[in-house]
């Protein structure tokens, strides 16, 4: 009875199958940016890493169009303020909406489910037209500010505080005296640390990757994020497909770090919320 | 929990400062108000950059509204009526669909297929929904660039293997359907192995007494497969629709960059693959800023989308009614 849960003959020859074709193309965007320009026209195409890495990158950054090292410590200040503004709103409304009673908690639960569900990107004219009244068009905050809070963050630690947080420890806090900020801080907070780590994991990653809104509010080419320089690049009259490949490359690579040494993490955090959802 | 408060407990009579009475009204305070201050930023930051500027679109799209703004012209429904008749438009929406059909099916199948195989007793369990995850972490426009590389008509790797079985190049970027093709394998690589670890979580969440007394009945692999494991997945595999239709109608990064040079945006030289989103910040970006035009377009892509995902649901409500074995 138990046969139908061990491999079958095919099993491990197609995953094998699908975890190549997963992988092939971050593999040769390794090695594109490891060759020579001429790598591109070669027949059959090459598939191992050459020596060019180091010139390629010394190219790159002196590339007077695509602004590289400034868009990697923009995506770098943006990516960081966002990830941390998000664990911090996400996991003290998560802690209120799992653990502590007020009036329309329940209602209020439901418009979060619900803003995640709308399509808030189809706003972008209006927050271009905001951001010019503000006059943060060009400029960092214009990024960070719209992308402080997610829905998907304040329901994924409230999921979570369901059940990792225990009520006798938060009222046996209060019999001694705290209040509720300092409740969240030395309770709830440690509690959460696990989720809270995944969803700060995800929401760096989705930031890193934010495309539209960057292209549509940064105009100024002198100061892109990363994934702007990347399109300044592939845009480029002339195009040196291996130097192009060092910017794809070296924008993957910090996405991938972290995939590589938090995967167990992430994978957790992917398939506790598909269950819960 | 305000309970234990009000009444003194023993052990917190130690803590109690000199001044109860003013101590006590204030944690009343506490219990009662701190909660609303800890979801009020979701709330504030949300209805100021996520609900305003959608709802606000629609009030600039019965707008003549240009790039200086100064008191735009009220013209009603004018921009949409114009909307109708540019063929421009119904190209791009045209496409979306196109590209929507093409990378949501397969890959909602594939990623049922897959999470079937994650499924066994397999050895490096990790390291396998890590090779499949891995596609969903990388940086969407740095893999548009690469894949349209792979998909080049003259040096791409996919013309490549397609010569070794004697199939003529195709040129990707001036075809309509081979560009939805190739946008859409993007969106497949990226998407099918983040849905079939969903589909893999709601899938260990079923018994396994249902499989081994359909197995006692004599139901094979496939049998249990396709009568108990996709009717118990129906509310996961609607959720995974919904969450795909959104995403996938609006789709801007992929097509973008998959089409380079100065008039990108457009989605090769006669619009090929130019998605709704893409027209939308056509009309409404450098170096028209018509932002009215625009956010007409933007009301119809929302309405396309609502229209479309109760579509969904309601095909996927009907296909798992039939009285099938298993199905509660």
């Amino acid at each position: 009875m138990t046969r139908i849960w061990s491999a079958g003959r095919l099993t491990y020859p197609a995953l094998t199958l699908t975890a190549l074709l997963s992988i092939f193309p971050i593999y040769w965007m390794f090695v594109v940016a490891s060759r020579s320009s001429d790598a591109m026209g070669q027949v059959p195409p090459p598939l191992t890493p050459g020596g060019n890495l180091g010139a390629n990158i010394t190219r790159l950054f002196a590339n007077p169009d695509a602004h590289f090292l400034t868009g990697l410590v923009n995506s770098t200040i943006v990516a960081v303020s966002v990830t941390f503004s998000v664990v911090l709103f996400s996991t003290l409304a998560g802690f209120a909406f799992a653990k502590l009673r007020f009036r329309g908690r329940n209602a209020l639960l439901m418009v979060i489910v619900a803003t995640m569900m709308v399509p808030t990107q189809l706003g972008v004219i209006p927050l271009y037209l905001l951001m010019t009244k503000l006059n943060w068009n060009d400029r960092l905050p214009a990024v960070i500010v719209p992308a402080l809070v997610t829905g998907f963050g304040v329901f994924m630690m409230r999921q979570y505080a369901a059940q990792a947080v225990s009520t006798e420890l938060i009222e046996a806090a209060r019999v001694d005296g705290c209040h509720t900020l300092r409740i969240y801080w030395n309770v709830v907070l440690p509690a959460l640390r696990p989720a809270a780590a995944v969803l700060g994991l995800l929401t760096f990653m989705t930031t890193w990757n934010d495309f539209l809104w960057p292209y549509a509010v940064l105009n100024d080419p002198e100061n892109p994020t990363v994934q702007l320089s990347l399109r300044a690049l592939s845009d480029g009259y002339y195009q040196d497909m291996s130097q192009v490949f060092t910017g794809t490359a070296i924008a993957t690579l910090p996405l991938l770090l972290v995939f590589v040494v938090f995967g167990r993490q992430i994978i957790g955090g992917i398939m506790e919320g598909a269950v819960k959802a | 929990m305000v309970v234990q408060v009000d009444g003194p407990p023993p052990g917190a009579v130690r803590t109690r400062s000199r001044r109860p009475e003013r101590e006590h009204r204030l944690a009343r305070l506490d219990v009662r108000y701190s909660p609303y201050l800890y979801v009020t930023p979701f709330f504030l930051l949300f209805a100021i950059f996520g609900l305003y500027p959608l709802a606000y679109t629609f009030w600039v799209s019965l707008h003549d509204w240009d790039l200086l703004g100064v008191d735009p012209a009220f013209v009603g429904a004018q921009n949409y009526t114009q909307l109708m008749a540019d063929a421009d438009f119904w190209n791009s929406v045209v496409n979306t669909l196109g590209i929507f059909v093409l990378s949501t099916v397969p890959q909602l199948l594939a990623a049922l297929w897959l999470a079937n195989l994650l499924n066994r007793r397999l050895r490096a369990r990790t390291t396998w929904r890590m090779a499949v995850l891995v596609p969903n972490v990388t940086s969407t426009a740095a893999v548009a660039i690469v894949f349209a590389v792979l998909f080049g008509r003259e040096f791409g790797m996919i013309n490549w293997l397609l010569d070794l079985v004697g199939v003529d190049a195709i040129d990707w970027k001036a075809n309509r359907f081979a560009a939805w093709t190739a946008i859409s394998a993007m969106v497949d690589w990226r998407w099918t192995g983040y849905n079939a670890l969903i589909f893999l979580a709601a899938m260990q969440a079923i018994p396994r007494d249902l499989y081994e007394s359909a197995s006692i009945d004599g139901a094979g692999r496939a049998r249990q497969f396709w009568s108990i494991t996709v009717p118990l997945l129906k509310p996961t595999i609607i959720f995974a629709v919904i969450i795909s239709t959104i995403g996938g109608l609006q789709l801007f990064t992929e097509p973008r960059l998959f089409n380079s040079g100065t008039n990108a945006i457009r989605g090769g030289p006669l619009r090929e693959s130019q998605t709704m989103t893409m027209y939308m910040f056509e009309n409404a970006f450098a170096p028209h800023y018509n932002f009215g035009y625009g956010s007409a377009v933007a009301w119809l892509l929302f309405a396309l989308i609502a229209v479309v995902a109760a579509i969904n649901v309601l095909i996927l409500r009907r296909l798992g009614g039939g009285a099938r074995k298993g199905d509660r």
